[in-house]
């Protein structure tokens, strides 16, 4: 599902926290964000699936402005994954799944054997069907960020937000969910801190400020000089001695 | 079987469990008191009221069960339900497990009513108590709703704590001004009434009071049921909920006004009975789990069948005098409710 964001501005009490930031991300590509802390990238991921309304532009989904959704038709089409989303609720892992069928479910269409399939597929794909009857306060950090990402899977979207998916992951755990991501057939945008990460996504969006500073191609998008100049680092590209594709290194300037 | 079908055998299911207890309830709240009445012996007042049966049946006997005992096990049930269904809501819409319906304000704003008119002299003598508490119950809602909404304008992330925080500051004020009036022209014997009233008394209920509470009660409940998905949708807040297509603005405001509304007209006739809002929605959470589908029929039964008993012991444990309500579910439910929450403890780790 295309989405595109036009002229987006966000502020919060007089303070700006996204200024003017255009692009556009096709069906099926997997988009990185990443900048700073504090660069606008959380805020970007809101406006895209409408948590918060723009100040000032629009977000198209699908050629049609998200504004004029319900909440509901938005939450069939775009599923989000937040940070630190938390509960004390003493919840089962699967019940945290069936959580994403909820945009679908209605008086009139109860809970079907379809659903029950999807959750499952969904705790498959996240490698934790072995967990389904376990409390949501005895998983660790990671196990619970993957529940979040397996919710948001059963939820069907055609455009998966993922803001820092692979925090609180171990490496083996890290690399599966990008890959993970990488295999879905739907449009992903997703928050990113690990630049090297980010170079596996088809392109790369660089905020700073809550501007959008470089748009493109990962290497293009990743060069060293606009790396240096946002984060206040030197990178310089490496080359892998094994033949696989060059990744960045890093030093404080 | 189509989804309406089925949607209907889930609820004649549901009744089909819950009304014998209920019933069974009801039966023993008619039984029991300080004159014992056999079972049989309501079954045939039942048969004379509803069906005109006209079975030999003493009518003073027939009195104490039809206009005393029925009405007040009815509006017992009506007032439990309802009191444990909106504290089951509130706990879940605001994301706090120390929520109960009267955090919104409303059993203080109920008790300035009820002294405003019995004690200040309010209304000249023309106005009831329930009619004051009602009232004052509204009054001090409003004020809640207003200072949270002017504090918590625009972000739904902070509404919760805004609206907990304005509950306590409403619940403050209104709490001074009762203690004001009672302090200003309340005399000892008028200090002692209010302060049984607020405990809860069911002693003054009659038929009037049945058909007031319990198509409220039903009403109220028919609304958070149909929100039970939506609740399950705040499990990781409010942000999240909206991600899942929840309209959270529009939510809030139904649950919040209905169950203000339904806990104002409880408190108004019974006076306000604590915990059972409290308690109730977390012995219901650790029999059946945190979804509301399940959540809210198991909260309504228990706090019906709940307040029923606890009107029963204050009946009985003391002869010859009724012991406040509040006290009963209060010293019935700390314990029971520590004995959950360390149970609850063992079968997590």
């Amino acid at each position: 599902m295309k989405i595109e964001a036009r002229n987006l501005s966000f502020s919060v009490r007089g303070k700006c926290l996204l200024e003017d930031v255009s692009l556009t991300v096709q069906p099926g590509e997997s988009l990185a964000l990443v900048g700073p802390n504090g660069s606008g990238k959380s805020t970007l991921m809101r406006l895209l699936c409408g948590l918060v309304k723009p100040v000032q532009g629009d977000v198209l989904l699908a050629e049609q402005p998200l504004a004029r959704l319900t909440r509901r038709q938005a939450a069939q089409r775009i599923a989000i994954v937040e940070q630190q989303a938390d509960t004390a609720e003493r919840i089962t892992v699967r019940s945290v799944v069936e959580l994403g069928r909820i945009p679908w479910l209605s008086a009139l269409s109860p809970w079907s054997s379809e659903d029950t399939q999807l959750v499952d597929d969904a705790l498959r794909t996240v490698e934790m069907e072995g967990f389904a009857q376990r409390e949501w306060a005895t998983l660790s950090g990671g196990e619970r960020q993957r529940l979040h990402i397996a919710r948001a899977l059963a939820q069907r979207p055609g455009l998966l937000l993922l803001d820092e998916p692979t925090n609180h992951l171990d490496i083996h755990h890290q690399l599966s969910i990008l890959n993970c991501i990488r295999n879905l057939k739907v449009t992903t945008v997703v928050a990113l801190h690990d630049l090297n990460q980010a170079l596996t996504c088809d392109r790369v969006a660089v905020l700073s400020q809550g501007r959008l500073v470089a748009l493109g191609a990962p290497d293009k998008a990743l060069a060293p000089e606009t790396v240096n100049d946002i984060f206040g680092i030197k990178a310089r590209w490496v080359q892998d001695a094994d033949g696989g594709a060059p990744f960045l290194s890093f030093q404080l300037a | 079987m189509s989804a309406a079908a089925a949607l209907a055998w889930q609820g004649v299911r549901g009744a089909c469990l819950a009304l014998p207890v209920l019933a069974a309830a009801v039966l023993a709240g008619a039984m029991i008191g300080e004159t014992p009445l056999a079972p049989d012996l309501v079954l045939a007042v039942l048969a004379n009221k509803l069906a005109g049966a006209g079975l030999p049946v003493d009518p003073v006997d027939q009195g104490i069960i039809w206009s005393y005992r029925l009405p007040r096990a009815l509006v017992a049930a009506a007032c439990g339900a309802a009191l444990a269904v909106s504290g089951v809501v509130l706990q879940a819409l605001l994301r706090n497990a120390l929520a109960d319906p009267y955090i919104l304000g409303i059993s203080a704003g109920a008790s300035t009513g009820a002294v405003a008119v019995t004690i200040a002299g309010l209304g000249g003598g023309a106005l009831s108590l329930s009619f004051g508490a009602f009232n004052g119950a509204l009054l001090a809602f409003g004020f809640v709703a207003i200072l949270a909404r002017a504090a918590g304008a625009g972000s739904s992330r902070a509404a919760a704590a805004q609206i907990i925080l304005a509950g306590i500051a409403g619940s403050q004020l209104f709490n001074a001004l009762t203690a004001f009036i009672i302090a200003k022209s309340a005399n000892a014997d008028q200090a002692r009434g209010i302060m049984f009233w607020l405990m809860g008394n069911l002693s003054g209920v009659r038929w009037p009071d049945v058909w007031l509470a319990v198509p409220l009660a039903l009403a109220g409940w028919l609304i958070c049921r149909f929100h039970a998905r939506a609740l399950d949708a705040f499990t990781f807040g409010s942000d999240s909920a909206a991600a899942l297509g929840i309209p959270v603005r529009r939510v809030q405001v139904v649950l919040i006004f209905a169950t203000a509304l339904t806990t104002a007209v409880m408190v108004s006739i019974v006076g306000s009975i604590g915990f059972v809002g409290l308690v109730i929605p977390h012995a219901a959470r650790f029999l059946v789990g945190p979804g509301h589908r399940r959540l809210m029929p198991a909260a309504a039964l228990i706090g019906a069948v709940f307040l029923i008993a606890a009107d029963i012991v204050s009946r009985v444990i003391i002869p010859g005098q009724v012991l406040p309500i509040g006290v009963v579910t209060a010293l019935i439910g700390a314990p029971s409710f520590a004995v959950i929450l360390v149970r609850g403890q063992r079968a997590a780790r």
